[in-house]
């Protein structure tokens, strides 16, 4: 595949970059000059600017050496290596063929570490000690961004070790979690509820739910709205689905806080979450060992 | 030539106006470099969204670059070009404008890259209005500059001016070729460029806003300050062409450096990575050539602390422009890139050689332009001295251990094919390192302080002197 929409620019690069290491080497030629003999005295150019002159020494041997060397390097370089255009250069190196060639190398090497523990299913595989630092040392690399190095999660990322499940605990969902990530959203309800005194009543409701302070009288108030609004997809018992993601409200487990200021904000504003995929850049061995590696930390996995 | 003509002084204010104020933006960015090196250890200290690392970082790049030495260029350039020509400075109220022009950019970046506006371009970030401006001074610039050399009593052009025109002429068109965006609102714009091409114009511009602002300009700054305080003429005329030519021309090539195992095509990668180490020897040239006026004044280097910061300054010179060529080279550039090496290697040429050959020019500058014949305190001159050469090496050593440590940690592979270390654990391996670094980057720091008391003790109570234009010598 060529990087240029017409052979003349391969040309003309390829000539403008010769041209230019030549024409390097031959304004060095053109001023060089013999070696001062012994005791020589070097003359100044006769010029005086403010009182400064200059002397006309010779070009230092070992510095115009240096100079032709680095231009033949260059040269031979151009031979070996792409840089002429479209000339794929003698050795057929290119950025991308190295890239192939360490993936392929580290699979032979890798792969049969990693792979050895498709045969096993997840919960056996939780409990093999090896596998669980094989699945940490993938955890801390790719997974410890969001949540965290003790999986332990923050605001916005949700906990790992704590048994409740956005999408469930199974080895399934897990799985399914890592290779195609998850899309929570949160549609803002502010509007839908109805005024401001609408949704604290709601509020207090859902922190009635998770058996936190709250004025009863406008739980009370606010049952009725949430059964309306909010149980399609937390429940009427707001103890969520998993099916769509909706986080369980009874457990006080907050995702993203358990005051009635956040879970105001979450009301009125709505929420968006999301897990990115992981299917395009790790393989099916990897992702089989981070699963066995979140089932065990969750408790889940132990025999 | 008489010496008494129609114009009979140099312009030496617009001079003194621009020496001020090196000092004075020295402070203010170095300053805010310390702020975001404290960030980096207490990441606390981002105490507010315009007092965040990221809208910092670009105001300290900007401030030294730009104010401290945009000004220590425009202050050099004009004293010079005036005394080599032997002519009063083209265009007094044009070079006025350059100066409050110049000031006004400083000012709009202090505001508009706290609050957040960017066209986030490294080192180009500032947005299109101040864009403009930017242009509209630097043509002025460009006419104050030139048109003094048509004015020029002797025939021919003194080599600093060589590296003065160039830096001005090529800056304008890295500029104006970057900068190219297309606005959206006052304060927004996008790119002319898209993808990999916005990558590689960025970096032709980048690596020449070292190549010719960093480097071409401060080596003009040299050729005049060097031999005048050595008393020693310049060493090899024959020698300052061929690197003069070869130097501005490989730097325009090498770019792409900073782009390797990107999706910039290989060859153009390839191409940068040559001219880059082809580049060694021309930068090196200018090291020599420096140096080597020294002879029969080595002495010299033992009581005059001016001297030493000039010599030194190349030293760090010759140190930096060897390391870049072995930094653009793939195989250590896989290494190296990301990391803070490439902090240290910025910093050993932007405080070892800019810095310090801007506050050596300088203290040989400022008495000459307020009648006096050397500053208030050569031992402060020299306690700056020791300060600052202590300072850089703290900074860049524990930049380069750092930057090593991390290209090495992010690398490291477990016997199952894992990284060895999670990228978090190099952030904390990094701790100490940013802690010696700061402390390097407040000797520095202090040694500015020492600059600014001296100067003001040396300006106090001087009358500004205008030098009368001196005729040109008789030539042998």
């Amino acid at each position: 595949m060529s990087d240029f929409v017409h052979d003349g620019w391969s040309f003309y690069i390829a000539i403008i970059t010769v041209a230019s290491l030549l024409a390097c080497a031959v304004l060095l030629k053109a001023l060089s000059t013999r070696k001062l003999a012994q005791g020589e005295q070097v003359e100044t150019t006769g010029h005086s600017w403010d009182d400064l002159q200059e002397l006309n020494n010779p070009l230092p041997r070992w510095w115009m050496w240096l100079f032709y060397i680095t231009i033949v390097f260059s040269l031979a370089y151009l031979i070996l290596y792409p840089g002429l255009g479209s000339y794929a250069g003698y050795l057929g190196w290119s950025s991308q063929g190295q890239y192939k060639d360490e993936q392929q190398q580290a699979a032979a090497v890798y792969g049969p570490v990693i792979n050895r523990f498709l045969k096993q299913d997840a919960v056996a595989v939780a409990a093999n000690p090896e596998a669980r630092e094989i699945g940490q040392r993938l955890f801390l690399n790719y997974c410890a961004q969001c949540h965290g190095s003790d999986a332990g999660g923050s605001r916005g990322y949700p906990s790992l070790r704590d048994g409740d499940w956005l999408y469930g605990g199974t080895t399934e969902a897990i799985r399914s979690t890592i290779l195609n990530g998850r899309n929570g959203v949160m549609p803002p309800l502010g509007a839908a509820l109805g005024g401001s005194e609408d949704v604290r009543d709601v509020v207090h409701h859902v922190l009635a739910l998770a058996g936190r302070t709250h004025d009863g009288l406008r739980a009370q108030r606010g049952k009725a709205k949430f059964a309306t609004t909010c149980a399609a997809c937390h429940g009427v018992d707001g103890k969520g689905n998993q099916q769509i993601g909706a986080p369980n409200l009874s457990d006080d487990i907050w995702l993203h806080g358990g005051t009635e200021a956040a879970i105001t904000e979450t009301i009125v504003k709505g929420r968006i979450n999301q897990m990115p995929a992981h299917k395009d850049f790790l393989d099916e061995g990897k992702i089989h060992l981070l699963t066995a590696y979140v089932l065990g930390i969750s408790g889940q996995g132990k025999p | 030539m008489q010496a008494q003509s129609t114009q009979s002084t140099y312009n030496y204010n617009v001079v003194r106006q621009f020496a001020i104020m090196t000092v004075v933006w020295g402070i203010v960015g170095m300053l805010v470099g310390l702020f975001i090196a404290a960030q980096l250890i207490w990441p606390e200290l981002n105490l507010a969204p315009w007092l965040s690392y990221g809208r910092l970082r670009p105001l300290h790049t900007n401030a030294v670059v730009f104010a401290f030495g945009g000004s220590a260029l425009f202050a050099t350039s004009y004293y010079v070009v005036q005394r080599t020509c032997h002519a009063r400075l083209f265009g007094d109220r044009l070079a006025a404008f350059t100066f409050w022009g110049w000031q006004a950019v400083i000012v709009l970046a202090a505001v508009t890259l706290p609050m957040g506006y960017t066209s986030s371009k490294e080192y180009a970030e500032l947005e299109w209005p101040i864009d403009i401006l930017i242009t509209l001074v630097w043509v002025a610039y460009a006419v104050v500059f030139f048109g003094t050399i048509i004015r020029r009593k002797t025939p021919h052009i003194y080599v600093a001016n060589w590296f003065f025109g160039a830096f001005i002429l090529t800056v304008a068109v890295l500029h104006i070729v970057n900068s190219a965006a297309i606005p959206v609102s006052l304060t927004k714009s996008y790119s002319a460029y898209a993808g990999v091409q916005d990558a590689m114009v960025q970096w032709w511009y980048g690596h020449n806003a070292v190549g010719f602002f960093l480097t071409a300009g401060f080596l003009g700054m040299m050729y005049y300050f060097i031999p005048k305080q050595a008393g020693r003429p310049v060493y090899s005329y024959r020698l300052s062409v061929v690197h003069f030519w070869a130097l501005i021309f490989t730097y325009m090539w090498a770019g792409p450096h900073h782009l390797h195992y990107t999706a910039l095509p290989d060859w153009a990668q390839s191409i940068g990575m040559l001219f880059s180490l082809v580049l060694l020897a021309p930068s090196w040239g200018g090291m020599i050539n420096g140096i080597m006026t020294l002879s029969g004044a080595w002495h010299k280097l033992r009581t005059d602390p001016i001297l030493k910061f000039l010599v030194v300054s190349l030293s760090f010179y010759g140190m930096s422009t060897f390391e870049g060529p072995m930094m653009a080279i793939k195989t250590v550039n896989a290494l190296s890139h990301y990391t803070d090496w490439t902090v240290g290697h910025v910093h050993s040429g932007a405080l070892g050689w800019v810095g310090m050959v801007s506050i050596g020019s300088l203290y040989y500058l400022i008495p000459r332009l307020y009648g006096r014949s050397e500053m208030h305190s050569m031992k402060l001159v020299t306690l700056h001295f020791w300060v600052a050469t202590i300072g850089i090496v703290l900074y860049i050593a524990a930049m380069w251990i750092a930057g090593v440590m991390q290209g090495l940690m992010w690398r490291a592979v477990n016997a199952d094919g894992t990284l060895t270390y999670a990228f978090v654990e190099s952030v904390k391996a990094t701790y100490p390192y940013y802690a010696v670094r700061l402390l390097g980057g407040l000797l520095y720091f202090s040694g500015m302080l020492i600059m600014a008391w001296n100067v003001f003790k040396t300006v106090r109570g001087q009358r500004a002197v205008d030098m009368p234009v001196v005729a040109v010598a008789q030539a042998a």
